[in-house]
């Protein structure tokens, strides 16, 4: 049973299509990377397949159960591209926030999440007070503290620095490996992500491509479509990896 | 006149705890509406509800039971405002725009067919918490009971799509459901609010308190606590004073509560630079 399943989704804006026709599943355990151009539809995609916004035809899966009648929501970690309506007065603290929806407190458990994303130091803080970077890494505390079945970022490492960019590539990496996590992860960062990744999804309002890395890697249609140049800056690092494994 | 001798008159006690549940109402539901960016909505909902009198008053309500006939229209306002900024093709402020404009409009035109601007809709532009009945105290006291009630009962929810509402929605926050509690809650804080400030200063019971204990830095709950006690501390000191200098107590009451922010905002300015 596939963790996530769409099928056919259109979604349209003011009678324009965001995304059309869009048809993949992702299996337990699998690093998804969905990548694409600006504008390309991939959070709408994301908030589709979260319920988010509703799609005009098609339907998503998640967990084996259609959307409509889905409720294990404390399976799924999600951290969106940025926070829609924050206000900067919000009188909320890193560890409120980070939190926020657990059915019950444990105290160790925010403690280790608030230390593996370098802001212990910040837990009593307004999150209004913090810089863009730290707010990010406490939305990313916030998404892996419930240790969920699926995490879903959505271009989280945007306002990163290199170390911890690094550190949250390799941390979602081994979650994916070890732990049998589910990663989707939108990104821009399209030459580094192969070497995490194991599966593509490249998406320009309909799906370009979806399949593993290695599939893309060596297709000769995403070789004419891309042009050869190009395949190689999202392939390298997937087969420098490769090669270390 | 002695100080104390005012709390010995009912209508003074009446008022001094009527003004005191409906200011805290305001107070906990103008938290949401601030961070949310609905700050407005109160202006938006006073316009509909002098709209909503103008009905009553038309059809001959009696003005015991005026705060009761204007909650429905003043409701389906404040769902229409709701609707109108979840289809994503108006902005709130726009929403807001758009109901209050039709409720102050079919006011006027009310009034104007009832035979010229009659003189009990002008007392309900400026409201008198010292006239409140014990049918509007009771009704008070219930909203009070309710709103506490649902803030308790929801916080987690309501914390959350204070926050961000999609991120909520992701969580399986049932988000038009928290919604729409807190909107139909703000109409009829609106409404009664109407009665202690009057309609042209209902959304200064919404915001002003909210805002000042915004400015503390404090946590989310303790927030909550501080702008109920800067609300019912304006209510107490605009009676007061307004009874003693028999001046509108509406207008001394959201004087105070502008003071109380002034008077956070100096404290902060100060110990910044004291640092």
């Amino acid at each position: 049973m596939p963790i996530i399943r769409v099928d056919d989704l259109t979604f349209r804006y003011n009678g324009t299509d965001v995304i059309s026709n869009i048809t993949f599943a992702v299996e337990k355990g699998v690093y998804l990377a969905i990548v694409g151009p600006n504008g390309s539809g991939k959070s709408t995609l994301i908030k589709n397949i979260l319920g988010i916004l509703q799609p005009e035809q098609g339907r998503v899966e998640l967990f084996g159960k259609p959307l409509a009648i889905f409720r294990q929501w404390q399976k799924i970690g999600y951290l969106p591209q940025r926070l829609s309506g924050l206000n900067v007065h919000f009188p909320g603290t890193v560890e409120e926030i980070v939190q926020m929806g657990l059915p019950a407190k444990d105290a160790a458990n925010l403690k280790r999440t608030l230390e593996m994303m370098a802001i212990g130091h910040l837990a009593s803080r307004l999150i209004g007070e913090l810089s863009y970077g730290e707010q990010q890494r406490a939305m990313l505390a916030r998404a892996l503290i419930r240790h969920p079945e699926l995490l879903i970022f959505d271009e989280p490492t945007t306002a990163l620095d290199p170390e911890t960019r690094g550190m949250f590539y390799s941390l979602t990496q081994k979650m994916s490996r070890t732990e049998g996590t589910t990663v989707i992860l939108v990104t821009h960062d399209s030459g580094v992500i192969g070497q995490y990744a194991q599966n593509l999804l490249y998406l320009d309002k309909k799906v370009i491509f979806s399949g593993t890395f290695k599939d893309f890697c060596s297709s000769q249609d995403m070789a004419g479509f891309f042009g050869p140049t190009s395949q190689h800056i999202i392939c390298h690092q997937h087969d420098h990896a490769g090669s270390q494994n | 006149m002695d100080l104390f001798e005012i709390f010995h008159y009912g209508f003074v006690q009446r008022a001094l705890l009527a003004g005191a549940l409906i200011a805290s109402v305001s107070a906990l539901l103008g938290m949401f509406l601030v961070l949310r960016r609905f700050s407005l909505i109160g202006d938006g909902l006073a316009h509909t509800t002098f709209g909503s009198v103008a009905v009553a008053l038309l059809i001959g309500v009696s003005p015991f039971y005026i705060t009761l006939a204007a909650l429905p229209l003043v409701m389906v306002s404040s769902l229409a405002i709701y609707k109108l900024t979840s289809s994503r093709t108006i902005n709130a402020d726009a929403a807001i725009g758009i109901v209050s404009s039709l409720g102050i409009a079919t006011g006027i035109i009310l009034a104007s067919l009832s035979g010229g601007f009659n003189v009990d809709l002008f007392s309900y532009l400026f409201g008198n918490i010292l006239t409140v009945n014990n049918t509007e105290l009771l009704l008070s006291l219930i909203i009070f009971l309710i709103v506490v009630a649902v803030v308790i009962y929801f916080y987690d929810d309501l914390f959350a799509v204070t926050f961000d509402q999609e991120l909520a929605q992701s969580m399986g926050v049932k988000t038009g459901r928290i919604n729409v509690i807190l909107f139909l809650l703000t109409a009829i804080a609106a409404v009664l609010a109407m009665k202690v400030s009057g309609i042209m200063l209902v959304s200064a019971m919404l915001i002003l308190p909210s805002l000042t204990a915004l400015q503390l830095s404090l946590r989310f709950r303790t927030t909550m606590i501080a702008a109920v006690g800067f609300a019912v501390g304006a209510v107490f000191c605009g009676i007061i004073f307004a009874f003693l200098w028999n001046l509108p107590a509406g207008a001394m009451i959201v004087l105070f509560n502008i003071f109380f922010l002034l008077l956070i905002f100096a404290a902060k300015k100060f110990s910044v630079l004291r640092r």
